[in-house]
């Protein structure tokens, strides 16, 4: 309407345009609402527009302050669109991220579990025990020749062990080819190419032409450990079976010995272990052979047993997994099932 | 070995109580292996009874039984009443009487029982049920077995049934501990106690029985029979039972009563581990001559077999040729039986090589043959065949004969230097010398002692002494393996794992996290497994099981019944993964002859040693069923190619290498589902599909994917350095390229023409479609490419992209006929 001092009336359309505007803006629900409203009242063709656009017909001494009103009816209602278009925005975030909700009880599984053997594993835990007191790990041959695997284990040519009854020949047999009985052809190997002193563990499979059932298997592992220095005595045997018994079992484990006859050791010892965490309660379980490298050995690796002595060990690594998991039968570690293996995944 | 302890009591002193654990624990200490303890199981009261009266009672189901009146004795309830179903007995029999509240073996508890109309107040006991024998052809009766006792006596002490035996493992290289005489010393040692030495008897002699030692082929030069001592028993009664006591302890021991004289020669063969065997003197003809078997030479032995002899088995014979295979079984025709009067008992010593081999070869592994082959004490002969001789006299009511021989020797020890201290200096324990001079004793050595060194002389039982190590060995079990204490030694600074070592734990690492699970898988194949991927297989000669007597020549055929028996159980995906060795025959392989191991041999020695079967490090993939699962939202997705390829490459990748693919065939593989997988120009590797055919007869689903890489050539060639480049903080640039090829151009080969002709300018490259159909022609397709090009040192323009694209594409047209598709 106009009035004396807006002999046009622009300020009350201004106001008439701007309170439009405010309502489209607060009615519109969606970003679309929203700028359909913008389009409509401040677009080109709005009121405001339009309003604008006749300034240029406003003689010029009023025309600084039509600009200023309908400036300021502009901002107001361009203010009013930022606001409503940011609640509209949060608004239709939560909406989104509302239909974006899923299941986490049944989400898609696109990679199987998989898992480390525990028998590997084993193997590796053991290994490290070793390789962190400076010790190194030693590889031979699995099929091996019968001097390695007997004669220069001191084993006698007519050792029983030595019979078809025991040991895996290959054929013919008279190329003296022998699946290996025991890791301890690794001891020769290495007194034969190593420096002395000389301290390895080498772990690995065996063989022997036993049936299997749940406590024998024809293929299994071992882990042989050698030490030969000056001075060595069977003390420093009981130490670092102790050493790794406490890293296997615990603080409280221990090594007790018992004498026992093999032909690559003298003396000669059944190596028990104190397991405190065993289920069903701590107690004594079998794990190894071990004794003092026999002489013999020494010499047919070329090592001086006057100057030198040694001591090894030997203990199977599916009879320390079958006690330190009560399993009581070993052929499900060799046959494969993954449901087995599973069970421990990438941890032992 | 199994030790009746009433026997053992009379060596050394035994504790009353808990004497089976005690002796148990005592002899582990000392290096036998505990095992099990027999007999034991009876709980009394067991008497001896006599049959009064027996009334027969026909039943209705046809069987008799008779209702007998039984007296026990006064202190056991005079004269019970007991039902029992056995004919073999009269009135007026001595019986064993269970009565109830006692128990037999197996837990069967005796009780008072109402049956066939009676009240059975206990029951009379057959020998089997007693634990006796195996005779259950009716009840026990004690006369006519010439067992003593009076009526209401105990019988569980008359027929040795109180007693106990502990059984050990004796391990090889002891011998003598195969004998109560041999077990007895190692209680006394271990126990600080007297030791009543049972061969410590006078020994008598015979003469004039011709016996001759003749051994023309020593086996590594040892003589067969060192010495042999025959001593003649005459007009033995053959009839006589052999007495409970001795039946008993035979039982205990684990063998079985046969006839008194047999059964003495087998008690001294437990007292002293002297092999004793008996000869029917009647059936001899001439003297004996101990030799080699002639080639052709037959001997039919006590079991009966008739058995073709080789020329290294040592015999017994007499003029008309074989009575007995030395050390390890007698003969038939020469054999102690019933109408046997006069005997010929020998003891003799027996080279334990010779012995063991023949025991092998005949697979005839006897009492006498374990002990000549963990060795038996030669000075032991005369006194064993003495005691025989007093058992036959005594108990069989024969006349020792003057009638014998002795002949042979028995060898010196060699005495052995031992440093004074050595036993501690070696073990590390404080044993004190007088401890070790006692323990040396003990065992039955003889120590001279001097200021450095003593020379200790073992006794003759003791062949396995050699060394002073051998010493300390005794030394240290006698006084204690418990007195050695733990000490760490300190090993000089190591390398840690080798490379090849660590990389090959972060390959299975890294295939178990991505999924497949590791299994180990026995090497044992069938020929036509070994032969699978073309290798020249490695045959065992005594297999476990003749179809899989062949050793793996790659990972791969083994897998398949692994996964064979998975899906046998249930599973239908699976995903597994192997890390082994595998065998490769070599020409020339082995060595026609064993170096000596006395010293270290030379180094051509030691090298055709190493003649040995190729056993490289294979890792093997196999994948079978949905790699993904049907699940909400999700299709099923099974395993292909493309998966055993990716686990490849993911071993390579961890290996720091990049394979290369070329479409290739195997045999066993799906011909148009095969790569190659290459380093290079070396193939490292196959990965693919299983032919159907071969899938089908390991009996697995149609689609097998599968890889297998020899893993040692790629740590072996796994990447060292890099020429490692700033990265290149500018701007890339990225274009499509497709082209149109015939059908039978590989991608790859495109890809690798596109790369080679864009330049340095080209970051990657990546198809990202293979069209066929509508606007191209027949046996054409289009191949899309997405190229990323970037400069080093400037951000590039559309044209120099452009430019680098078409150079690529202008290699790939020149190539593989390529065409720029409009």
């Amino acid at each position: 309407m106009p009035t004396p001092d807006d002999p046009a009336g622009l300020g009350a359309r201004v106001d008439a345009a701007v309170t439009a505007a405010l309502a489209a803006i607060d009615a519109a629900s969606t970003t679309a609402d929203l700028q359909a409203a913008k389009t409509a009242h401040n677009g080109q063709g709005s009121e405001l527009a339009s309003l604008n656009a006749g300034l240029r017909d406003i003689p010029p001494a009023d025309r600084k302050a039509a600009g200023q009103t309908i400036g300021a009816g502009r901002a107001q209602v361009a203010d009013a669109i930022a606001a409503r278009q940011a609640e509209l925005a949060l608004v239709e975030e939560a909406a989104q991220l509302e239909a974006e909700r899923v299941d986490v009880t049944a989400l898609p599984r696109i990679r199987a579990r998989g898992g480390r053997h525990p028998l590997t594993m084993l193997m590796d835990e053991m290994s490290d025990v070793f390789v962190a007191m400076g010790w190194e790990v030693a590889e031979g041959p699995e099929l091996e020749h019968e001097w390695y695997n007997f004669d220069a284990l001191n084993v006698d040519p007519d050792h029983p062990a030595r019979s078809e009854s025991d040991t895996f020949y290959v054929a013919p047999a008279d190329r003296h080819m022998v699946l290996r009985t025991q890791t301890s052809p690794v001891q020769v190997r290495s007194l034969l190419t190593r420096e002395l002193p000389t301290y390895i563990v080498a772990p690995g499979r065996v063989y022997r032409t036993d049936d299997i059932d749940a406590t024998h298997l024809p293929v299994f592992t071992q882990l042989e450990g050698l030490a030969v220095d000056r001075g060595i005595t069977m003390a420093n045997l009981r130490g670092t079976l102790e050493h790794l018994a406490r890293a296997m079992f615990g603080e409280e484990a221990k090594i007790r010995l018992r004498p026992n006859y093999f032909p690559f050791t003298e003396p000669s010892a059944e190596m028990d272990v104190w397991h405190p965490g065993m289920r069903g309660g701590a107690r004594w379980v079998e794990w190894g052979g071990c004794g003092m490298v026999n002489p013999n050995v020494l010499r047919a690796a070329g090592v001086d047993p006057e100057v030198y002595s040694g001591f090894a060990f030997g203990m199977g690594i599916e009879r320390t997994l079958q006690f330190r998991y009560l399993l009581d039968d070993m052929r499900d570690m060799i046959e494969g099932d993954v449901r087995f293996t599973e069970q421990f995944g990438m941890v032992i | 070995m199994r030790i009746p302890l009433s026997w053992l009591g009379e060596l050394v002193e035994l504790p009353k109580d808990d004497t089976a654990d005690w002796l148990h624990a005592t002899l582990v200490r000392v290096g036998f292996e505990e095992e099990a303890v027999h007999g034991g199981e009876l709980r009394g009261p067991i008497v001896v009874g006599r049959v009064r009266s027996i009334e027969e009672e026909p039943q209705k189901n046809g069987k008799t039984i008779r209702w007998c009146q039984v007296d026990v004795g006064e202190e056991h309830g005079g004269v019970r009443g007991i039902v029992c179903g056995a004919l073999n007995f009269v009135e007026g029999d001595r019986v064993v009487v269970t009565l109830p509240g006692s128990a037999l073996p197996g837990g069967f508890e005796i009780a008072a029982r109402k049956t066939y109309g009676h009240v059975s107040d206990g029951m009379i006991a057959s020998e089997r049920e007693l634990g006796l024998g195996d005779d259950h052809d009716g009840i026990m009766r004690l006369d006519p077995l010439g067992i003593a006792g009076e009526i209401g006596d105990d019988a569980l002490a008359i027929l040795g049934l109180d007693d106990q035996a502990v059984e050990i493992n004796v391990t090889p290289d002891r011998g003598y501990a195969l004998s109560l005489r041999g077990i007895a010393r190692e209680v006394a040692s271990a126990t600080s106690q007297a030791f009543r030495d049972p061969a410590a008897i006078d020994t008598g002699t015979g003469s004039g029985f011709p016996v001759e030692l003749r051994d023309e082929a020593p086996i590594r030069g040892r003589a067969g029979c060192s010495r042999f001592v025959a001593r003649v028993v005459r007009g033995i009664d053959p009839a006589r039972p052999t007495p409970a006591w001795m039946v008993s302890r035979l039982r205990l021991a684990g063998i079985r009563s046969i006839s008194l004289p047999v059964d003495i020669t087998n008690a001294v063969m437990l007292e002293l581990g002297q092999p004793i065997h008996g000869y029917d003197l009647g059936k001899l003809r001439g003297g004996i001559v101990v030799r080699r078997a002639a080639a052709g030479e037959r001997l039919t032995t006590l079991d009966g077999a008739d058995r073709a002899l080789s020329t290294e088995d040592l015999l017994i014979t007499d003029d008309r040729g074989a009575i007995g295979l030395a050390g390890v079984m007698g003969g038939a025709e020469t054999e102690m039986d019933a109408s046997t009067t006069d005997v010929l008992i020998e003891a003799a010593t027996f080279d334990g090589v010779s012995i063991g081999r023949t025991a092998r070869r005949h697979k005839l592994f006897s009492e006498a043959s374990k002990r000549y082959e963990r060795g038996v004490d030669p000075a032991v002969a005369a006194a064993a065949a003495e005691r025989v001789a007093q058992l036959l006299a005594e108990l069989a009511g024969g006349t020792i004969d003057e009638l014998g021989a002795d002949i042979g020797d028995v060898p010196e020890m060699a005495p052995i230097a031992i440093p004074v201290g050595y036993w501690s200096s070696y073990t590390g324990a404080d044993y004190t010398a007088e401890e070790a001079r006692d323990a040396l004793e003990r065992i039955g050595a003889e120590v001279a002692e001097a200021a450095d060194a003593w020379t200790v002389t073992p006794p003759t039982w003791r062949r396995d002494l050699v060394d002073r190590e051998g010493l300390v060995e005794e030394v240290a079990r006698i006084v204690g393996f418990d007195r050695i204490p733990s000490v760490l030694p300190v090993a000089p600074p190591g390398r840690g794992y080798t490379r090849q070592q660590r990389l090959r734990r972060r390959v299975a690492d890294a295939l178990a996290s991505s999924g497949l699970t590791e299994v180990l898988v026995a090497p044992f194949v069938s020929e036509p497994q070994a032969r699978l991927t073309g290798a020249e297989p490695v045959r065992l000669e005594n297999p476990l099981d003749g179809e899989r007597a062949w050793l793996r020549t790659a990972l791969l055929p083994g897998m398949l019944d692994t996964a064979h028996r998975n899906l046998g159980r249930g599973l239908t995906d699976l995903a597994l993964f192997e890390l082994g060795r595998v065998f490769h025959a070599v020409d020339g392989q082995g060595t026609e002859s064993l170096p000596g191991a006395a010293t270290r041999p030379d180094d051509a020695a030691l090298a055709e040693l190493d003649r040995l079967p190729a056993q490289p490090d294979h890792a093997a993939v196999l994948l079978v069923g949905e790699r993904v699962r049907k699940q909400p939202g999700v299709a099923a997705e099974r395993y292909g190619i493309a998966d055993a390829v990716e686990a490849a490459e993911r071993i390579a990748r961890t290996l720091g290498l990049e394979l290369e693919l070329r479409q290739a065939e195997r045999p066993w593989l799906h011909p148009g589902r095969t790569a190659e997988l290459l380093l290079g120009e070396t193939v490292v590797g196959v990965a693919g599909e299983l032919l159907p055919s071969v899938a089908a007869a390991a009996d697995l689903p149609r689609v097998v994917a599968v890889a297998e890489l020899d893993l040692g050539l790629l740590v072996a060639r796994a990447r060292v350095s890099l020429d490692t480049q700033r990265i290149a903080p500018v701007p890339a640039a990225t274009q499509d390229l497709s082209v149109v090829v015939a059908v039978g151009v590989p991608a790859g080969d495109v890809r690798r023409a596109v790369r080679d002709g864009a330049g340095a300018l080209l970051e990657h490259i990546a198809l990202v479609d293979d069209y066929r159909g509508a606007g191209l022609g027949e046996g054409e397709k289009s191949l899309t490419f997405a190229l990323r090009f970037r400069a080093d040192d400037r951000t590039l323009t559309a044209a120099e992209a452009s430019a680098a694209k078409l150079a690529g594409l202008a290699v790939a047209s020149e190539r593989h006929g390529a065409r720029l598709r409009e």
